[in-house]
């Protein structure tokens, strides 16, 4: 039995530390402990409600932009403000472009090193490496002598001694299984990578004045304005903008991404049956279809437990509870209780080693995330849960693409529930959304021909219009999951504000009952051929593209109602 | 510079179809973002094109990741460019392969072997609360990195608005007693502050350019932050400045104004008396900004922007000329325009013919003047100024 601890997790976001028994060459436990802490909720306490989404958004900046809106859609829902179809559209066209931005940089950049061994890149034969690329795909660089340009690039790179952020990792490892040609052809596709997001997300640039951290959301609507006759204004021709970048996006995801994903999960097919985790899945669903009250949501929201895709559940946000049990907060009434976050009731209080230490106490707290749960069961959320949720719904595009996925790969459904699996449901989300988007961008060009210039809602903005005291909660499908923020506003202020975003649910410690959460789980039995090296233990990690800055949170320690609110 | 140096590099532009020619022209551009004289141009090349890379470590504190981020929307040059040929990034824990025991090993073995000869960039604040227990990597407290780290570089990059100032983690009532790096770690003596909320990817290739070209730091501001990004105000360069002289603003989102692009000023804007380069370098290479997007500046680039300058949708009070807590709608288009010169002329403090390199040797004239960065008696202050740290 050996001990590990691998921190820092990198090729994340935030701080993420794991520590994990290792005998006869596989995982038998782990701990999964979050080791920042900000108080981000704490701060937005006797603030205007309306900026919230401002601070919140800095919650993340890789995920931007999801806890603007989630907090957006927390106050709109207190306050009763309802945005006008374009600020809908303008929202599902920013949300979109973030997960299909933050999905290719997942994958390329920070999951890829996983799978791809770089220095072996080196003795591949561009010839066929140009072979193996336009046997998978038509896009155009693709010839030999494009090959030899990145290989002379990368040689270049590694003779003059100073591998950088490559240095130190595990180029070599035998659980590496491409050939050369392979390893060539990703990291050529890496660099493509690079130009690929940088260009796509002036999409955000255009309609959100800059990306990371847009600054075109409003409680009640968008600060974008929409004039087909005006310079200032979204117009015809930003819409042409915009759809070269839609454009460019779906073809770079169908003719590189979704090939390289294909061919390189060829390879792992055993990790079809590693890392499947808790079994549980949660979907709040997200983009709405329509600016009614329970309009369609593209994704739609559900449960599946226990990897039964023959029910699907229906999501009540009231069955929602936190544990602080492994975590370093404190309840007034005890680590044993469970609170939903409208009641939520935190004080940090570290109770770990003092710094520097070596070994956390993983049968006391261990981490700055609460562990959220269901019924009091953990769920996994993210890419997986919300393709195997429309999935088993039926959603046509969805259905397409998974069957396609499967029968390229020679898999059943059940190879979803896994490392290998997380990695196909993220890409197939991105195809999905890039063809999504020009159906969103057609509808507010119509909506602009048709003379609806509308983007906010002035008739909630004044304070004044508001209840003495509201409490609202806004939920969002962000790329890594269910994110949900509650508020309690009070005398024109927030009261007290809460979120329980993805990577909580995911990262989480242990529960009161000794639930692990689902990173925990799904590392048991990850096989581990050199516990010095955690190459396989990074690989199910990473699955799950974690992002601890969103995770951490505190609340007030006041209690109150719970609140009904609507699913938005 | 040895010759084989420049031969690596010439034929390592030339096989990337880069001519000499090309690579100068970018060399000039750098040499005119500074108002340097085009003999720069020479310097600059051979600085870029040295054989051995400079090493870079980037440390990652109560961050959100949003500078790294913006570091990959670099375009000119791109981040490919800059972690494969420019720079040597070794130690980045949001792009770096290696994790865990490995990634410590390259980050002690740069402070280890490279004392006094790299480059640490901050981003996020430093927990002072809990003995450090609020962030912790590999068991070791951000404070405790970030003096062993910092202290052994030959130069330290405070990149964004929590590193440089606390920012966001240090809004009251500051949780966990976050402090920027100055704050954090006294006595840095080589110690710029890039702020903004993330920082500008272009501000910060021109800041390293800069760095490793003249081995010192551009001239700054009291708030150590590069003049050259922070030496004006939003509201000097903003593309909407003749509809504030003109007394034409956005009062409702939406409105007849508001998509005509009138100024921003009543609903909240805080461009007054936030000094950052935003209107004119743009961001995601020059493709927007905030106001040319119909939002108003949250003054992203201050000191205390997330207490200061908060309620963000609250219009300024005090800005010369409308007099302390005015009622805007009070005043029609022609005082707006009186009060409105007032302003140029009470607020903004001209340095004239001041250099902006006073420590070079160039005796050109630098086209551009520059000026304070103080805002107009009376208004809003963007912050508290800075505690210590200064110019090399």
């Amino acid at each position: 039995m050996t001990h590990i601890v691998v921190d820092p997790v990198t090729r994340i976001e935030g701080h993420l530390r794991v520590e994990a028994e290792v005998d006869h060459g596989a995982v038998t436990d782990a701990w999964s402990s979050s080791t920042m802490f900000r108080g981000i909720e704490l701060i937005l306490k006797g603030r205007d409600p309306r900026d919230a989404w401002l601070f919140a958004q800095r919650i993340c900046g890789v995920c931007t932009t999801v806890h603007a809106i989630a907090s957006i859609r927390s106050v709109e829902n207190a306050i009763g403000a309802r945005p006008p179809p374009n600020a809908r559209l303008l929202r599902n066209l920013i949300q979109s472009a973030q997960a299909v931005q933050d999905h290719v940089v997942h994958f390329y950049h920070l999951h890829a090193l996983d799978w791809v061994d770089v220095v072996s890149a080196l003795s591949a034969d561009p010839a066929k490496t140009s072979s193996l690329a336009e046997s998978i795909s038509d896009w155009p660089l693709s010839s030999t002598k494009y090959f030899t340009g990145v290989k002379a690039r990368l040689k270049t790179f590694i003779d003059r001694g100073q591998l950088g952020p490559f240095a130190n990792a595990y180029w070599g490892h035998p659980a590496y299984r491409l050939p050369p040609e392979a390893n060539l052809m990703a990291v050529a596709h890496y660099l493509e990578a690079l130009d690929f997001q940088r260009e796509f997300i002036k999409l955000h640039a255009i309609l959100g004045g800059k990306n990371p951290h847009l600054q075109s959301f409003l409680v009640g609507g968008m600060a974008t304005p929409v004039d087909p006759d005006k310079q200032a204004s979204l117009n015809t021709g930003t819409i042409a903008k915009l759809r070269v970048l839609i454009n460019k996006a779906h073809d770079f995801v169908s003719r590189v991404y979704i090939p390289d994903v294909l061919a390189i999960a060829g390879f792992y097919k055993d990790w079809a049956g590693i890392g499947a985790g808790v079994g549980n899945y949660l979907v709040y669903g997200d983009y709405p279809d329509g600016d009614e009250p329970g309009a369609p949501l593209f994704f739609p929201s559900g449960i599946i437990r226990g990897r039964d895709i023959s029910k699907l559940e229906r999501v009540d946000p009231l069955r929602i509870t936190e544990s602080v049990k492994h975590a370093w907060y404190d309840y007034r009434g005890g680590d044993d209780t469970a609170l939903h976050p409208s009641q939520g009731e935190t004080q940090p209080h570290y109770t770990g080693p003092k710094p520097p230490f070596e070994r956390l106490d993983t049968n006391a707290k261990y981490s700055w995330l609460k562990s959220p749960r269901y019924d009091g069961q953990p769920m996994e959320v993210g890419p997986l849960s919300r393709m195997l949720v429309a999935y088993v719904s039926g959603h046509p595009q969805v259905k397409k693409h998974v069957d396609g996925a499967l029968s390229a790969l020679g898999v059943g459904p059940t190879a979803l529930f896994s490392t290998l699996g997380r990695i196909a449901a993220r890409a197939i989300e991105t195809i999905v959304l890039t063809e999504k988007m020009q159906s969103w961008l057609d509808e507010l060009g119509a909506n602009m021909a048709g003379g609806d210039l509308r983007i906010h809602d002035n008739s909630k903005w004044d304070p004044a219009t508001w209840p003495k005291e509201a409490f609202g909660a806004g939920f969002h499908e962000a790329p890594r999951g269910a994110l949900g923020h509650w508020v309690h506003i009070k005398d024109g202020v927030i009261a007290n504000y809460q979120c329980i975003v993805p990577s909580t649910w995911n990262a989480g410690p242990r529960d009161g009952a000794g639930l692990r959460g689902p990173y925990e789980a799904s590392l048991l039995g990850t096989p581990v051929h050199d516990p010095e090296q955690p190459l396989e233990i990074l690989r199910t990690l990473h699955s799950f593209d974690p992002c601890m800055a969103c995770g951490v949170h505190v609340v007030d320690v006041k209690r109150r109602e719970i609140v009904r609110v609507r699913m938005q | 510079m040895a010759e084989p140096t420049k031969n690596w590099f010439a034929r390592e532009m030339r096989r990337r179809g880069v001519s000499r020619r090309d690579f100068m022209s970018f060399c000039g551009g750098l040499a005119a973002y500074f108002s340097l004289p085009s003999s720069a141009a020479e310097k600059i090349a051979d600085s870029l094109s040295n054989a051995k890379k400079p090493i870079l470590v980037w440390l990652e504190f109560q961050d959100c990741a949003g500078n790294t981020e913006s570091f990959l929307r670099s375009g000119r040059p791109n981040v490919a460019e800059i972690i494969l040929e420019l720079l040597s990034v070794d130690y980045h824990e949001t792009i770096m392969a290696a994790a865990g025991k490995q990634a410590e090993a390259a980050l002690g073995g740069v402070v280890k072997d490279h004392a006094g000869s790299y480059i640490a960039i901050v981003e996020g604040s430093i927990p002072t609360g809990a003995d450090g227990a609020y962030c912790t990597i590999g068991g070791r407290s951000a404070l405790a990195i970030a003096r062993e780290v910092c202290g052994s570089a030959a130069a330290t990059i405070a990149i964004g608005t929590c590193a440089s100032f606390g920012g966001l983690p240090a809004a009251a009532p500051n949780p966990t007693g976050a402090l920027g790096v100055s704050d954090a770690v006294p006595g840095l003596k080589h110690l710029v502050n890039l702020p903004a909320c993330p920082t500008n990817p272009e501000n910060l290739v021109a800041l390293l350019t800069y760095y490793l070209t003249f081995k010192r730091w551009p001239e700054l501001d009291s708030y150590n932050r590069p003049l050259f990004a922070h030496g004006k105000s939003i509201h000097d360069n903003c593309e909407r400045r003749a509809h504030f002289d003109a007394g034409q603003y956005v009062e409702n989102w939406g409105d007849e104004g508001h998509r005509t692009g009138y100024c921003l000023y009543k609903v909240g804007c805080k461009g007054p008396v936030t000094f950052h380069n935003c209107p004119t370098v743009r961001w995601n290479e020059g493709t927007n900004w905030p106001i040319g997007c119909g939002h108003p500046c949250i003054g992203c680039s201050e000191a205390n922007f997330w207490d200061k300058m908060t309620p963000f949708y609250r219009h300024l009070e005090g800005v010369p000329g409308f007099g302390v807590a005015s009622d805007l709608d009070k005043f029609g288009a022609v005082a707006t325009v009186a009060t409105a010169g007032a302003f140029v002329a009470h607020g903004v403090v001209q340095l004239g013919r001041r250099t902006l390199f006073k420590n070079v040797v160039f005796k050109g004239d630098p086209s551009a003047s520059h000026e304070s960065r103080k805002p107009a008696p009376g208004a809003v202050p963007p912050n508290d100024g800075p505690k210590n740290g200064g110019t090399p």
